[in-house]
């Protein structure tokens, strides 16, 4: 085996990582919950992790994988905090419908 | 067509068809099943592309610790039950059509800039092992790991003054 891409081809990994973002995007717009609008986002940036790495791997260099690695970092602080939001807010309004929140405005 | 492709074909529909599991499936608990498979397979994406480390990575932060926290606060709020009522049928074509719209624009562009792309050539130079991975993030990208740290803290804290009971003034 010599390499994926000349298998596969990297136009296949776009279409892949588009289809992904948009899924993601979709389930941002469609549902209320907010949790699962969070999985949504988390989508999102895991689509956005497999283009950089097969970008990486397209240009045989590691710095795309490093990206990764600290995007990886980033999406872990991003989902705690914003867990425990979502937990407060849970505790104030007894539910997690983001169309609750219309009285943040201001 | 040759096993990779093959694989490739699988690993790709299993991902679509998770992520849209994830999004359609009224319980909560059940999606963020769904969105671990989504995440296992993204993982066989990346063992595909030989990045080992990332793989493993994306296993142990994703699959591991994410969707745990994902589990643990669906179970805190009590919302395994399927009563979420929907947003208004306008709101909700309106996001089929944006998913579709931008589906469309997006590949279309890609598949016009496939010329642009071009062929792939390899080195057989040795670029994504632990070993050369290990040495790029701690020579070149020494300062913005520990600013990783610094962030993990950060969140660490901010999680926890955030979840914290507030204690009644009077």
């Amino acid at each position: 085996m010599n390499n994926i891409l000349n298998h596969i081809g990297i136009e296949n990994y776009i279409f892949l990582s588009v289809i992904l973002f948009c899924i993601g995007v979709f389930g941002v717009l469609y549902r209320r919950n907010a949790i699962i609008v969070f999985m949504s986002i988390e989508i999102m940036l895991n689509a956005v992790n497999l283009l950089f790495v097969a970008f990486s791997t397209y240009h045989q260099d590691a710095q795309g994988q490093v990206f990764v690695f600290f995007s990886m970092a980033v999406a872990a602080a991003e989902v705690a905090v914003g867990l425990a939001i979502l937990v407060s807010i849970f505790r104030n309004l007894g539910s997690i419908d983001i169309d609750n929140l219309k009285k943040l405005k201001g | 067509m040759s096993i990779i492709t093959i694989l490739f074909c699988v690993l790709s529909a299993i991902t679509l068809a998770t992520a849209f599991l994830t999004i359609f499936t009224k319980n909560p608990i059940h999606s963020a099943i769904y969105l671990v498979i989504c995440f296992f397979s993204i993982a066989g994406h990346y063992l595909l592309l030989n990045s080992q480390f990332l793989a493993i990575v994306h296993i142990i932060v994703y699959s591991g610790a994410i969707m745990i926290l994902f589990l643990f606060t669906i179970m805190l709020m009590n919302l395994n039950k399927e009563d979420e009522v929907h947003k208004p049928r306008v709101t909700r074509w309106a996001a089929v059509i944006l998913f579709c719209l931008m589906c469309l624009v997006l590949i279309g562009i890609f598949v016009n800039s496939k010329p642009i792309v071009g062929e792939y050539t390899s080195t057989g130079e040795d670029y994504q092992s632990i070993k050369v991975l290990g040495k790029v993030l701690l020579n070149e990208y020494m300062v913005p790991f520990e600013y990783a740290s610094i962030l993990l803290l950060t969140a660490m804290i901010g999680t926890v003054l955030l979840s914290k009971k507030e204690k009644s003034e009077k």
